[in-house]
């Protein structure tokens, strides 16, 4: 409670009427007007509670007389949006890649939709930027599995490989040791095959091991990997005369590859995002640099 | 236990004061007169400005001082500000900084007593409303009285012409931010869209409360300027004084008394006629010395002069004059103005090297910018063949009105291959790169170069543009990135 209202000499303002320790706090009193700001600020409070969410009630909360809410909003925003690509979308998903590169407008749309589906769906293997990982393709070079023409990619975005859909990519790199007797391959001919791939590259370390491998490579691996090693689109048989490895390119490796077999799945987008969006995808894939 | 005297007095202190509704008399004089001076050419400036036309030539716009927000631009008669040169704003904002302590350090607030905002339109209001309500005791006792016709109708206009002049306002600081001409079309086909209108009515209800009603409250509750003034202030810094040494023994004149006779007495020159408070725009009494709330305007010395002269006694009586000077004056010494000191000359220093230093990079500044944007996911690709690919965004900057074409070279990688991203990517040494006039154009770049010829992990590389006729060069270093090796 304050004890005495006194003037002070000084200043010639009274005081609060509270004293510590002999200090005593002057009172300059605020203008009315701003104290009936601050009601108003106190209604407007109590007003915009009752309209909006902003009370907790235990589990629940208080909705507001308006109903209003962030998510209904946010609906709203994406339908709009929509609506508003729904032109452009429909012309999309006519268009020949042709075009698209012939129009602006279309390219454009198609490459910034393509950039964030691939983000939402495609990055977490193939990376932010399409650079791929160890087992998962690099988008951005110049070596293409199932092919890097605008038409393959949307074949493989559509359907994917080594998944159920019938028109996915469906050949895979077979085991050549198997864990039963009899193996199509020996240990040791398995390591001659992959001396004879590294001799390719000119990074063999034993003459006599890869000339042994050159013959079990012509009578096992060429059907699929070309006589050259030059790989088979169409079958997805990588090109083994280059310097890109999926999976590595060290003896090891390789070994790890022809003993065990590969068969990297790639889900079918087509059932999963709508045309229009996989040919954004597409695009924006044969734009990293590496489309063909 | 101590005893503790309690002696709550019976006059309680409020919490909260009452506004003291200022009425300020009319009056006449210099300042008076220097004071409508400054009102008219402002406001003329700020109302005419947005109509001035400024030719720059096809698709730009014509206005000679436009803040295009939709297109980006600030427009200056001959000077164009693009969003990354907005330093130039921040360097005009510490220019009017600084020139507002030079001149505060040495005249005073004449800023807030002559050309602040909050002053010319409160100004202008008080004008309006003595001309129909008319003088400071009319308009008392117009408050004073009960409801009746004539008040009704003196109100109602004096808040008409107020909305009026605050409409005006708010609608012509919009013509700062979209083409005059087309706004006042759009404004007589019903046309203005939601936002402008929403900023037109902003403007307007801030104008008419704060010229209208909130006046002298803004100056003392809202300015910070104010709070600080005593910092700005010295000694040397000329402001509003009463001069009390000869003012002092106030009283008021007496028909029986001769002034020698009151001299005699001890009475002093002010005859306490209470001109220099009734006619003071913030109600304060300026013979309390100096304070918070005085703006420095001046009009209590038009109107302690127009006093002093009717009485026969010198004027200047309240003055602007320095601390210096009021201490020195009742002791007979010359007054001493020292415009030139070292805070004035620091002041001054500062406003010249900015100055300076803005007028030449505004001179010199390049309009032509090329930014290189380097992928960071992948950093590099290693094609099949053995080279290595890195992906650049470039973006050149024609800030010119005219199309201009360049070429893109890479002196510091000459087997660099350039490819741009388009309807011709052949790889190339040296590519065409188009630059449409005023704007920003963009470029997906991808450079290869064989890993042999590349310098270690990371190789610099230097963007360089030319113009293809031979004219303006700019580039841009950044690196190309490999494997180790």
């Amino acid at each position: 409670m304050p004890t005495k209202n006194e003037k002070d000499a000084l200043s010639g303002v009274y005081t609060t009427g509270h004293e510590w320790d002999g200090i005593s706090e002057l009172n300059n009193p605020l203008p009315r007007w701003w104290l009936y700001v601050f009601y108003a600020c106190i209604a407007w409070a109590v007003v915009y509670l009752v309209l909006y969410p902003g009370v907790p009630l235990g589990k629940t909360y208080w909705h507001g007389l308006l109903g209003w809410s962030m998510r209904a909003e946010s609906a709203r925003d994406l339908e709009a949006a929509s609506q508003q690509q729904a032109g452009l979308r429909t012309q999309l998903v006519a268009a020949s890649y042709d075009q698209i590169k012939a129009s602006p407008d279309l390219l454009n749309f198609a490459l910034a939709g393509g950039k964030i589906a691939f983000a939402q769906n495609c990055a977490a293997c193939h990376g932010a930027g399409g650079q791929g990982a160890r087992g998962f393709p690099n988008l951005t070079d110049d070596k293409w599995i199932f092919g890097g023409k605008y038409e393959d990619i949307l074949n493989t975005v559509t359907h994917g490989a080594h998944n159920s859909d019938p028109d996915g990519h469906s050949l895979f790199m077979p085991a050549w040791i198997e864990d039963s007797a009899p193996t199509k391959l020996t240990m040791a001919q398995v390591g001659d095959v992959a001396e004879y791939v590294l001799s390719i590259n000119k990074r063999s370390t034993d003459a006599a091991a890869a000339t042994r491998g050159q013959q079990i490579f012509a009578d096992n691996c060429v059907a699929c990997h070309g006589s050259n090693a030059e790989g088979n689109q169409d079958m997805g048989a990588p090109a083994l005369n280059d310097n890109n490895w999926l999976y590595g390119g060290d003896k090891a490796t390789l070994v790890t590859t022809i003993s065990r077999g590969r068969g990297g799945v790639m889900p079918n987008w087509g059932a999963r995002l709508d045309a229009a969006t996989i040919k954004s995808v597409a695009l924006y894939v044969h734009e990293l640099g590496g489309g063909k | 236990m101590s005893t503790v005297s309690v002696a709550v007095s019976k006059e309680k202190p409020p919490l909260y004061a009452d506004h003291k509704k200022v009425y300020p008399r009319q009056v006449r004089g210099v300042f008076r007169r220097l004071k409508w001076i400054v009102l008219t050419v402002l406001l003329a400036i700020y109302y005419s400005l947005p109509w001035i036309r400024w030719d720059r030539g096809l698709d730009a716009p014509a206005q000679a001082v436009l803040l295009d927000v939709s297109g980006r631009r600030l427009y200056f008669f001959w000077i164009e500000i693009w969003p990354q040169e907005i330093y130039y704003l921040t360097g005009v904002l510490i220019l009017a900084a600084v020139g507002l302590f030079l001149v505060t350090a040495v005249a005073g607030r004449l800023w807030c007593g002559y050309a602040c905002p909050q002053t010319v339109w409160t100004d202008l209001f008080m004008l309006v409303e003595r001309w129909v309500e008319g003088d400071r005791p009319a308009r008392m006792q117009l408050d004073r009285t009960g409801f009746s016709l004539e008040k009704l109708k003196k109100k109602v206009l004096k808040h008409a012409i107020w909305l009026a002049i605050s409409v005006i306002t708010g609608g012509a600081w919009i013509l700062y931010f979209v083409d005059a001409p087309t706004f006042m079309g759009q404004l007589w086909h019903a046309s203005v869209s939601g936002p402008v209108l929403f900023f037109i009515g902003l403007f307007t209800t801030t104008t008419y409360l704060l010229a209208g009603y909130s006046r002298e409250q803004v100056c003392t509750y809202m300015c910070p300027w104010p709070r600080f003034q005593s910092a700005m202030l010295d000694e040397d810094s000329l402001t509003v004084t009463y001069r009390d040494w000869r003012g002092e023994g106030r009283r008021p004149l007496r028909k029986s008394e001769s002034w020698d006779e009151r001299v005699a007495t001890g009475g002093g020159d002010c005859i306490d006629c209470h001109q220099c408070v009734q006619v003071c725009p913030t109600g304060i009494d300026i013979r309390n010395g100096p304070q918070m709330e005085c703006i420095g305007c001046g009009l209590c010395i038009d109107a302690c002069n127009d006093m002093m002269s009717k009485i026969d006694r010198p004027g200047n009586l309240i003055a602007f004059d320095t601390e210096r000077n009021h201490q020195a004056r009742p002791l007979g010494l010359a007054p001493r103005y020292r415009a030139v000191r070292p805070r004035t000359l620091i002041y001054s220093l500062i406003l010249i090297v900015i100055g300076a230093v803005m007028v030449t990079t505004l001179v010199f500044r390049p309009r032509l910018d090329i930014s290189v944007l380097r992928d960071r996911a992948p950093l590099f690709v290693s094609l099949s063949g053995g080279e290595i690919r890195n992906g650049f965004t470039v973006k050149i900057s024609n800030m010119t009105r005219q199309d201009r074409n360049f070429i893109l070279t890479l002196p510091d990688l000459p087997q660099g291959e350039i490819t741009v991203v388009g309807p011709d990517e052949t790889p190339a040494k040296a590519v065409p790169l188009a630059a449409r006039r005023d704007s920003v154009n963009t470029y997906r770049v991808y450079v290869r170069a064989n890993i042999s010829v590349l310098h270690g992990a990371s190789t610099p590389l230097d963007f360089v543009l030319t113009e293809a006729s031979g004219g303006e060069t700019a580039h841009r270093d950044t690196v190309f990135l490999g494997p180790e090796h």
